[in-house]
């Protein structure tokens, strides 16, 4: 027991000098994802902002055409740009990105519209254009608005209610709450506590084992009178207790960065107190015995620190796959799912800031299939500590 | 005391020792002498329980290496022939880490510390970090570490590879000393002078066998010559049996 003591004490007080364990373990959880994260949704934000604050410029080839359309759109806050285009240009100038869309009103508009048909209007955009989208579909509503405000007045004026053209009456109900449109970007936060760590036990796992043999320190280790499960599980703890710190620093990270960020203009709420904070860090906790055993384990099989980095850079994307799976899927948590270590401490933690009731069944599943892993994980560690070969 | 009888070991293919047998005996140095990949850091590494033998076996202080080997561990100071420090950690951290996994208290890891600093004269060497050490002071660091707890056997492989004429001689005076003491010293080397110069026994192994051992004159007799140097390479390339 003193002798995992003594090992553990070691190991953390040697690496907290190592210059490069210390920018791993802080630089990319602590600054660098939450940085990321804040850069990213401030853009998104302003660009969401942006797009419905701003008057709608819209070009109009043949304003004269329509007199009444172009003050429908006046009265709605569209800036009315009179542009002299033939289509082709017109198609051209949306094309080349000059223009994000224009309105053609052809010459033969007010004779049609007079005699009681369909007046025609190209309306030209780049759909696939994601940049223009809002303000486009902004102008298709108005324009879509202004003919159904016609054919009201043309049925009014034969006598017909206007009802007639609207035999359904689709009322969609918004039932998403502000923090569950979050979710995508939720989840590029647990995806980042998750790299922060593994990043932060990264090197103390590869210097447990190749580090330690290439420096030819292991083999006068081996020699003392310590069982070899001792050390190895001395040293596994010091990983697991930097991957710890590494975790509870970045969450704070995150819930310090939030306060900055804007999520509120993007129609979304991320409940990220002090509670949440502790809770998520609960919850994400028991992945550390797995990734401290797995990254062990791994290392172990390597025959210098270069050859683990290599292998270690792989098998840190391994827990991350179902968390982008659940992320692009929108997967729901559920019973059979807490079984899978990484996803479920990412459903739970997700579940948390959108303050969802969190099922104790869940819970309980999910601590008891990832602490499982990680005993059996470490309990491989050990056994491979114990053969020859581990001198290499 | 050191017994080793018939040590068997393969590494997948290659067959490391075909049966080794000998024995080092207290307040005597006793040499290990032979070529390189002759299996001398292999036994070395047996006695010092890092790996299992195949077959035989290996006492040291009458304590098997395979089944008892804590017990083993506990009266066993070794260097090996990699002896890597934390680089990060002074020379003095390196070896209080080795005391304390030794088992030693608080009050005797700051004492058998400060012992080992003032006998190999580390001074203000130890309260550097080990980054920067030379060879020299690497190497008394890793004797002062494998010495902590004052061992009744000493296992050194090849500790001259690569030291100066000082360190050398300071490793010399050290080894005496340790035999004076009443110590068990065995070390290998694949330089005749070296052995020579030290040893009270010598066993001299070739391709993972004992070609010859006993006292230097022994040795002299059995290999029908005058010179050590020249018993050495008759017996190491097998022209006697």
């Amino acid at each position: 027991m003193s002798a995992i003591r003594t090992v553990f004490v070691k190991e953390v007080l040697e690496n907290l000098r190592d210059r490069r364990v210390i920018f791993s373990a802080l630089v990319f959880g602590v600054l660098l994802a939450p940085v990321i994260f804040a850069l990213t949704t401030t853009l998104a934000s302003k660009r969401m902002v942006r797009d419905l604050d701003q008057p709608l410029a819209l070009p109009v080839v043949g304003v004269m055409n329509a007199p009444n359309l172009v003050r429908f759109l006046k009265e709605n806050g569209v800036d009315v740009i009179a542009a002299r285009y033939t289509e082709s240009e017109a198609m051209e100038a949306v094309r080349s990105g000059q223009r994000d869309f224009v309105l053609i009103v052809p010459q033969t508009y007010g004779q049609k519209l007079q005699g009681g048909g369909s007046a025609p209007l190209d309306f030209i955009v780049d759909t696939a254009n994601s940049r223009t989208a809002t303000a486009a579909s902004r102008a298709q509503r108005l324009l879509h608005a202004y003919g159904q405000q016609l054919a009201t007045l043309r049925l009014l004026v034969r006598g017909v209610s206007p009802e007639v053209l609207q035999p359904v009456d689709v009322r969609t109900l918004d039932i998403a709450t502000p923090a569950g449109r979050s979710l995508l970007i939720l989840g590029m936060m647990t995806y980042f506590c998750f790299m922060s760590m593994l990043m932060g036990g990264f090197y103390l796992a590869i210097d447990t084992t190749a580090g330690e043999r290439e420096r030819g320190s292991l083999e006068p280790l081996l020699s003392l009178p310590v069982p070899r499960e001792a050390l190895i599980l001395g040293k596994i703890l010091a990983t697991a207790a930097y991957m710890s710190v590494s975790l509870l620093l970045t969450l704070i990270a995150f819930s310090i960065v939030l306060l900055f960020v804007p999520l509120e203009s993007l129609g979304m709420s991320a409940n990220f107190g002090p509670r949440i904070v502790l809770s998520i860090f609960a919850v994400m906790v028991t992945f550390v015995p797995v990734g401290a055993g797995l990254m062990t384990v791994v290392a172990s099989f390597t025959r210098s620190s270069r050859e683990a980095q290599t292998w270690l850079s792989f098998v840190m994307m391994i827990p991350m796959a179902p968390i982008l799976v659940a992320v692009i899927n929108n997967t729901r948590p559920s019973a059979a799912l807490m079984a899978i270590p990484a996803l479920s401490q990412h459903l739970l933690a997700t579940g948390l800031m959108r303050g969802d009731p969190i099922a104790p069944l869940h819970v309980a599943m999910s601590f008891a299939a990832t602490l499982l892993l990680g005993g059996v994980l470490i309990w491989i560690a050990t056994r491979l500590y114990r053969r020859d070969a581990i001198l290499g | 005391m050191i017994v080793v009888e018939d040590l068997k070991k393969r590494f997948g293919a290659v067959q490391a020792l075909h049966g080794i047998s000998f024995t080092a005996a207290d307040g005597r140095i006793t040499g290990l002498l032979g070529h390189n990949g002759a299996g001398k850091s292999t036994t070395l590494r047996i006695l010092s329980t890092v790996i299992k033998t195949d077959a035989g076996r290996a006492l040291v202080d009458g304590n098997d290496c395979a089944i008892q080997s804590l017990d083993v561990r506990r009266s066993l100071g070794v260097l090996p022939h990699a002896s890597g420090l934390y680089p990060h950690f002074t020379g003095r951290e390196n070896i209080e880490y080795y005391a304390r996994l030794h088992g030693l208290d608080r009050r005797q890891v700051a004492e058998a510390t400060e012992d080992l600093i003032a006998r190999l004269a580390l001074g203000e060497v130890a309260d550097r970090r080990a980054k920067g050490y030379s060879q020299g002071e690497r190497l008394k660091v890793s004797l002062a570490r494998a010495l902590i707890h004052r061992p009744r056997t000493v296992i050194l492989d090849e500790p001259t590879n690569g030291l100066d004429v000082n360190a050398v001689r300071m490793l010399r005076e050290l080894i005496r000393e340790l035999r004076t003491s009443g110590c068990c010293v065995l070390f290998s080397s694949h330089v005749m002078q070296e052995v020579a110069a030290l040893c009270d026994d010598i066993v001299i192994i070739a391709h993972g066998r004992v070609v010859v051992s006993g006292t230097p004159e022994q040795i002299l007799s059995a290999t029908g010559t005058m010179d050590l140097e020249e018993a050495f390479v008759r017996a190491a390339d097998g022209s006697i049996a």
